[in-house]
């Protein structure tokens, strides 16, 4: 036992270190947002006016606006074409081409970026001289580049949860009445309904996050947020962009912390139900 | 319980009567393994016909096959006299209640059970009536609003069963139906699904690694090893007439002895066994040949025991020692030592209450064991 | 999808109908082939011929001209295609040795990075598994936390931490321990830092995934055998977490060797990557070709990581 207690200490230790690690950056983020002194890290006093100049600043409301509607579009389409991906290389069985279907999901998780952006960009350009589209660079091909990478993220997601997914629940379908096609329908779409959820989120952060392929395959007058972001602060340290920061970091623990409330309470209710069941029979 | 000797009771016996299911020359490979070997098989309608087997037997495979989940590598399936091979399982008249129940979490009891009569494209008032027949007779009323995750283990069962039988089918194919269940929930459920099965009419093949489940529930058993049929017949049949020691030792238990047939008369055989030291007389003809190598079996609840020497007659008889005693409680179970080393197997009922708590007979006790001529069977294989 | 409303509708003469019904019925007889096409083809458009671009122009001469690089296919007075194929390009990276310096380094502080995470990384994704179950959701979602908010701004919180008037220097100046700032910014050190920081949550969660499938019981029965806790660690629990510890590791390394963001700000122009060569040959020099060649190589790099981690993924999925 007394083993226990100290790789117990360990693990504490490391794991405290760790999340300090994680999380310190981000405080720093956020506590300097609140700094009255231009330069960012000589503590000027308490203010807020950094908040101000974001809110008065056309430029970032533009991007903002840019990347959240790129995020939405790309999100969706990322989400349908994962599910198909997914299903595809999950239920059904093999088919021709399945192998390099397969790679093609699972590459992008690992590319790096300027490889992914270098190559969509001369592709775009390529198609321009061969067909006339595009032909100015844009919302369109960022999001047609988002989509690219999103559905594999999306596309392993499904997967997972329909490798978790026993057969029998399609095949008592099946055996009730119900066309493959419906089965589809009724019971594997439902199903993987969190999945799909999960997908869609994941999707509209990565597109929200991306730089390195929107600077890639964007044209004049296009400037995602990261983007203006990245050409605000490789010259310095900048602290509206700690406004801004600050404003999303807290979004997100918002959006992060409802979602783990909703589900604990959910798994807490089932918990409370079986329980119920259990005792009646 | 339905051993009635008349011949509706016993349409297999009945040369008039078609099969309602039947397989000719069906197999399915998987690869290099071969999961059910050219089998032909036939049942009845209104059968309750068990497939019986240890595990990798082939039964689910063949069960699956039924359902039109597995297409055969090779042989036909005839449902009701059409050719069944190629339909698609949602398209077959056979309904299959499935070992993990497989209910749909994300629908109601309700909609559950009513799910297949949906696909069927029955008008909606119909299907609410013979939904709520159907929960009626499982006893799920209260609980047609409830989502499969709040039920218990044996009512996911009985939705299950509903949502099988709402639609009539021809015939009902159920995996393990009872394996899931505890002892007592077990029991009764045997019971209830007999009394069903004989309410409406419907044809049931189930599959099932547990014999006295087979037994009780079954109309016929077949008994299934590496692909193929061992044996198919009535539960009596198979307990008291097994044909092969494979058979004879998957149901029940028994005692095996190996010898050679040294008479072989119209009305009965003798057979010698060197180890244990023993003729065995048995009182009915039998076709082989003299000196042919046999083994006789015989059932542990057929033999009996006594301390004092049977009355002088040379066969079915053996003298050991008590070996060990197993009580419990109904009957005691007797393991005797006879001849150099081998052990038989006996059951006993305890017909008399000892008076001071003491058992019947005790370790080390030298005993008698005796048994009928006609409680011998033969076997050849 | 034969609804009941179809059922016992009559058969419509008007063509538009029947046109309809002959669609829904090669969609439905079809919708397999449908599935799987719509995503193949968009990744064969988008991802997968976008690599034969790159190639291709890898292969071209550089030229002051928009798009700024020579076309592969000319065709000569007779009709007769003249195909120009430089492989120039490949022998320039070669014998530079700016390139190779670069790609080397690339992979060293990618490798080293990878093990840095994985030491962190480890002990943390196993005590999160360890964690009472409350304390797990926490923990879990602390992880998830960082990853889920934006990159870019999470490196941009590193460089106020090192910079030489940040808060890092401005602390330990407070605390008399130096006088003046140490240089952290614009460090390799710095971009290491930059490099573990943000693609921790990337080893932790595959690590906490294949841990958390681990059955508890087998330490157990390690230990009723006899094992002590550390044996029972290198005997048992860590043989069966190499799984989880190499979809980890490729989960860094194979992204942040081609990294860019990082060595650009954290790193400034003292760190080169590969990543940053590549943008820069593209915007700075224009020099398409260039580009083009490093990508290929880089892929070739990558490639085996790569193919590993696809097998890797391939065996979880079919379990």
């Amino acid at each position: 036992m007394n083993n226990t207690g100290q790789r117990s200490r360990f693990l504490i230790t490391t794991t405290c270190f760790g999340l300090a690690f994680l999380y310190i950056p981000m405080v720093l983020l956020i506590v300097y947002s609140f700094n009255y002194s231009k330069l960012v890290p000589v503590w000027g006093g308490w203010s807020i006016r950094w908040y101000k100049v974001l809110f008065e600043s056309e430029e970032i409301w533009e991007a903002v606006a840019l990347s959240l509607k790129i995020a939405t579009v790309n999100a969706c389409f990322a989400t349908l074409l994962g599910t198909l991906a997914g299903l595809a290389l999950v239920r059904f069985g093999s088919f021709k081409g399945r192998t390099l279907f397969s790679g093609m999901i699972t590459a992008p998780l690992v590319m790096p970026e300027v490889i992914t952006g270098l190559s969509l960009l001369l592709l775009f350009i390529t198609l321009k001289e061969l067909t006339g589209w595009p032909d100015k660079r844009g919302f369109t091909t960022i999001t047609i580049a988002h989509i690219t990478f999103s559905m594999a993220y999306v596309a392993v997601i499904i997967q997972s949860r329909l490798a978790g997914m026993s057969l029998d629940l399609e095949e008592a379908a099946q055996d009730l009445g119900a066309k493959p096609f419906r089965v589809m329908i009724d019971i594997t779409m439902p199903l993987i309904a969190p999945g799909m959820l999960a997908g869609w989120l994941l999707a509209f952060t990565l597109s929200l996050d991306d730089l390195i392929i929107a600077s890639f395959v964007s044209g004049p007058g296009a400037t995602t947020m990261p983007m203006l972001i990245y050409s605000r602060v490789r010259l310095g340290l900048r602290p509206d962009i700690n406004a801004l920061a600050t404003i999303i970091i807290v979004v997100v623990a918002i959006g992060i912390i409802l979602a783990g409330w909703i589900m604990f309470r959910q798994q807490k209710r089932r918990e409370l139900e079986l329980a119920m069941s259990s005792e009646e029979a | 319980m339905s051993n009635k000797a008349n011949l509706a009771d016993r349409p297999w016996m009945d040369p008039d009567v078609q099969p309602f299911i039947k397989l000719r020359g069906v197999s399915k490979h998987f690869g290099p393994f071969i999961a059910v070997d050219n089998v032909d098989l036939e049942i009845y309608k209104g059968e309750l016909f068990s497939l019986l087997g240890g595990s990798g037997c082939g039964k689910t495979t063949l069960l699956r096959l039924l359902a039109g989940f597995e297409t055969p590598s090779t042989g036909t399936i005839y449902i009701d006299g059409v050719d069944m091979t190629n339909v698609p399982p949602y398209e077959r008249p056979v309904n299959m209640m499935f070992q993990s129940y497989a209910l749909f979490p994300h629908m109601t009891v309700e909609n559950n059970v009513a799910y297949g009569l949906k696909r069927d494209g029955i008008e909606k008032n119909e299907i609410k009536r013979r939904v709520g027949e159907m929960l009626a007779m499982v006893e799920l009323t209260q609980f047609s609003k409830r989502k499969p995750h709040q039920l218990s283990g044996g009512q996911k069962q009985r939705v299950a069963l509903a949502r099988s039988l709402v639609k009539q089918p021809k015939v009902l194919l159920l995996d393990e139906p009872l394996g899931a269940l505890d002892k007592r929930l077990r029991e009764n459920t045997q019971f209830e699904l007999m009394n069903i099965q004989e309410q409406l009419g419907v044809t049931f093949v189930v599959v099932t690694h547990d014999q006295e489940e087979a037994m009780t529930l079954s109309t016929r058993i077949a008994m299934m090893h590496n692909g193929r049929f061992m044996q198919i017949g009535t539960p009596t049949e198979i307990y008291e007439f097994p044909d092969s020691r494979l058979v004879a030792n998957f149901i029940g238990s028994a005692n095996m002895f190996e010898g050679r047939v040294t008479e072989n008369g119209p009305d009965h055989i003798i057979v010698q066994c060197k180890e244990p030291e023993c003729e065995f007389y048995i009182d009915h003809g039998f076709a082989i040949q003299e000196g042919t190598k046999v083994w006789t079996a015989i059932r542990p609840e057929k033999i009996k025991v006594s301390k004092t020497a049977p009355e002088s007659v040379e066969s079915n008889q053996l003298k050991g020692v008590i070996d060990d005693i197993g009580y419990l409680g109904k009957l005691s179970t007797y393991r005797v030592r006879v001849g150099d080393d081998t052990i038989i197997e006996i059951t006993s009922p305890n017909l008399s209450r000892p008076r001071d708590g003491s058992l019947a007979h005790d370790w080390e006790d030298k005993i008698y064991l005796s048994w009928d001529p006609s409680s011998v069977v033969v076997l050849t294989k | 999808m034969i609804d009941a409303d179809e059922i016992g509708s009559p058969v419509s003469a008007d063509k538009n109908s029947s046109l309809k019904k002959r669609l829904l019925h090669a969609l439905q007889h079809n919708w397999k082939s449908i599935v799987v096409f719509v995503p193949f083809f968009w990744l064969l458009l988008f991802f997968l011929a976008p690599f034969f671009i790159v190639l291709k122009i890898s292969m071209a001469e550089p030229a002051i001209a928009s798009p700024p690089f020579q076309p592969m296919f000319e065709w000569v007075d007779d009709g007769i295609v003249q195909i120009k194929l430089v492989f120039g390009n490949f022998a320039y990276l070669w014998e530079d040795d700016l390139y190779l310096n670069t790609y080397i380094n690339s992979v060293k502080i990618s490798g080293i990075s990878t093990v840095i995470c994985l030491l962190i990384g480890y002990p943390m994704a196993y005590a999160i598994v360890r964690a009472s179950d409350t304390y797990k959701h926490i923990l879990l979602m602390l992880i998830i936390l960082p990853f889920w908010t934006s990159f870019l701004l999470r490196v941009y919180a590193w460089m106020g931490l090192l910079a030489d008037q940040g808060t890092i220097n401005s602390l330990l100046i407070y605390l008399g321990i130096i006088d003046d700032p140490i240089r952290l910014l614009y460090t390799p050190f710095a971009v290491y830092i930059g490099i573990v920081y943000t693609y921790l949550p990337f080893m932790i969660l595959p690590l906490y995934a294949n841990m958390e499938k681990l059955d508890a019981s087998l330490r157990e029965v390690a230990a009723d055998l006899g094992a002590k806790p550390s044996t029972t660690f290198l005997t048992v629990t860590l043989p069966l977490t190499i799984p989880g510890i190499i979809a980890g590791s490729l989960l860094v390394f194979i992204p942040a060797t081609g990294e860019f963001v990082i060595p650009d700000l954290l790193g400034g122009g003292n760190v080169l990557m590969i990543g940053r060569l590549l943008y820069n040959e593209f915007t700075a020099n224009h020099d398409w070709p260039i580009a083009s060649a490093v990508a290929i190589i880089l892929l070739i790099v990558l490639v085996l990581p790569m193919m590993l981690y696809q097998r890797t993924q391939g065996k979880q999925v079919e379990t």
